[in-house]
């Protein structure tokens, strides 16, 4: 019994006393440095599933100078949203995953998870939203397409919209004003989708509009199902827009929730969650830029070359190439949702990410729930996040809503898809529509509104998105032209 | 139809039902003991989810033998040794429910100490059938 008092008493202790720590005060948590304490497990993991709330007549938060509104309600599970050149607004929504329950604790998980999840049923559908006359209320709400299966990433390369459905990418034919599809959609090509855990098929177009990038997530949270789930899995593919041939372009990234690529650039951006049960300040969920080829750990190890336990047989090499992430969001927040900023968003919200946070489960504070700001200099993140949109939260410490997919409209507008209140929400500058013709001022003010839009793009028709001057040839009507170097007739957004 | 003797029977051995349970706990923690050393002896996770059914099913064996266990201390033949079948019993549930909830860590996570439990709950299961099945002598009333 020596063998087992050694081996058993300070791994139980240890367990035992785990689900105690917290945070520490000056812990880093976010950037390119954050803090990685060592990971810990209670025998119980933590599991804090906030219960949902209503409204009533609250609204989410904004940075003074904003105003929120929510411009469609009683979605079925609103996950991303897609800016058409007219300015209509795409939305996905459906629920996915087929996982089967494999453990005893899959089961009693399943039934606290459920608990924190709007009730409806997804929708396996595109909802299109309309503002005919530029006011700033979407009168129009109807189907674009339905009968597809858990639809979430959405792009559009000249006429042809492109839907990442979690077992499929399909390409419906697009003209501009259209409410509805002129027909079921063409397969592209098949998406790995056994079990699919993490089901979520995040996607952008590359700016010369002859690829798309697809985020496939792993099938489980540290390679619990095993490692044959994992083929195909924890990827980024890149898919020939065209003919559907696809080849991975970056791996070991868990579950890539969205991307997109950086405005006037080649560079791929993704937010990626992280692994679960190492402790509540472990895994950062993060952001990052994705090197063609590149490796960034999972399952093998995280932020880097840091060894994760849980993976037998370990694999060493493979571990000595991981690419530690660019920037940390903050462990557990889950990040569903990013875009670019530009400068019709103005203020010091006018160079930076956004980023959907629809928040923690695994943790016992709970983290997330909001859109966060990330301030970019010179191309690269810098400084902490900042709330742009929060109050999703309750005092008593329930959910209101919970965002995923944010885009960026072409006149400065942040559609923000939120899947609890099953809602789009709009967060729009007040002083928008006054025409400004003071210099640009890129760089971040302290003032929290107002500074002017960036002289290359100030237009005074932020408020009008039907004359978009981003998107000049998407009336062309040309659908299979050879996609030329212009990077503005891509409008994607995941 | 004059005097008969005054017998009390009792039926020699334990009830069948408390005999299957003990058995079942026994077997289904061995089964999770092995499950437990295929897992750490080839990486095949699917012998860690094996391992995690045996344990729930041990346990629900376990609990409903303790019962019975319970039940029958009343006309135990040795009072003494069914009580320490009973909290043999009790001590392998608790320490089967821990087993439980390290099982249900994923992958690795649970080892060595996963292993380790259920060689131990094999043990305790094994020493509470045995006690359990040989105390069963009979009651004899002297005239």
């Amino acid at each position: 019994m020596n063998f087992s008092r050694r081996y058993l008493t300070t791994p139980l202790a240890i367990a035992l006393m785990a689900g105690s720590a917290g945070a520490t005060a000056a812990q880093q948590l976010y950037g390119p440095n954050p803090d990685l304490p060592e990971p810990q497990r209670g025998l119980l993991p933590d599991m804090e599933v906030l219960e949902p709330a209503e409204w009533g007549d609250r609204q989410p938060t904004v940075p003074d100078g904003y105003s929120i509104t929510a411009i469609a309600t009683d979605l079925k599970i609103p996950r991303q949203t897609l800016v058409l050149p007219n300015g209509d607004i795409l939305v996905a929504e459906g629920s996915g995953g087929n996982a089967p329950k494999l453990k005893p604790k899959d089961f009693i998980a399943g039934i606290i998870k459920a608990k924190g999840k709007s009730s409806v049923e997804g929708g396996d559908r595109l909802t299109l939203l309309r503002d005919a006359n530029g006011d700033g209320t979407y009168e129009e709400q109807t189907v674009f397409a339905d009968n597809l299966n858990a639809p979430y990433g959405l792009a559009l390369i000249d006429n042809a919209l492109y839907v990442a459905n979690q077992d499929a990418l399909v390409r419906f034919d697009y003209e501009e004003g259209q409410t509805r599809a002129s027909g079921p959609p063409e397969v592209v090509t098949q998406l790995p989708a056994e079990i699919n855990h993490h089901w979520t098929k995040a996607m952008t177009a590359s700016p010369d509009g002859q690829y798309l990038y697809v985020g496939i997530g792993s099938n489980s949270n540290i390679t619990e199902r095993g490692m044959e789930a994992e083929v195909n899995r924890a990827e980024v593919w890149e898919i020939n827009a065209d003919t559907g041939a696809h080849r991975p372009y970056a791996t070991g990234l868990r579950n890539p929730t969205a991307l997109t690529f950086q405005p006037d650039t080649d560079t791929l951006w993704a937010v990626v969650n992280e692994r679960d049960e190492l402790g509540p300040d472990l895994v950062p969920d993060y952001l990052t830029s994705v090197q063609e080829g590149g490796f960034y750990g999972w399952p093998y190890s995280y932020w880097g070359q840091h060894v994760d336990p849980r993976v037998k047989p370990e694999n060493p090499e493979l571990v000595e190439s991981a690419i530690a992430p660019d920037y940390s969001l903050g462990s557990h927040v889950a990040p569903l949702g990013i875009a670019f900023s530009t400068p019709q968003v103005g203020g010091e919200y006018a160079e930076g990410v956004f980023v959907g946070e629809h928040g923690s489960w695994n943790r016992k504070d709970p983290v997330g729930y909001k859109v966060s700001f990330v301030r970019f200099e010179n191309g690269h993140p810098t400084g902490d996040p900042v709330d742009f949109v929060s109050g999703f939260l309750t005092d008593d410490g329930r959910a209101l809503g919970r965002p995923v997919g944010v885009t960026v409209a072409p006149d400065g507008a942040v559609i923000i898809a939120d899947d609890l209140t099953n809602a789009v929400w709009r967060v729009t500058r007040d002083d928008a529509g006054t025409p400004q013709d003071t210099a640009a001022d890129d760089a971040p003010s302290a003032a929290d509104n107002a500074p002017a839009p960036a002289a290359d793009a100030a237009t005074d028709d932020a408020a009008r998105p039907e004359s978009e001057p981003a998107t000049p040839e998407n009336d062309a009507g040309t659908p299979d032209t050879q996609p030329t170097a212009s990077e503005s007739q891509t409008t994607t957004e995941t | 139809m004059t005097t008969t003797a005054e017998h009390t029977y009792r039926r020699r051995g334990l009830n069948p039902l408390h005999g299957v349970l003990l058995a079942g706990t026994f077997v289904l923690f061995l089964g999770a003991t092995l499950s437990d050393y295929a897992y750490l002896s080839s990486y095949e996770i699917q012998w860690a989810t094996f391992a995690s059914w045996l344990i729930a099913g041990a346990l629900v064996c376990n609990g409903l033998a303790f019962a019975c266990g319970v039940i029958g201390l009343f006309g135990a033949f040795d009072r003494r040794r069914a009580f320490i079948h009973v909290a043999l019993l009790l001590v392998s549930f608790v320490l089967g429910f821990i087993n439980a909830l390290m099982h249900a860590m994923d992958a690795w996570a649970m080892m060595p100490t996963g292993l380790i439990l259920s060689i131990i709950l094999t043990v305790l299961a094994l020493v509470a059938t045995w006690i359990g099945f040989s105390n069963t002598g009979v009651k004899v009333k002297k005239q």
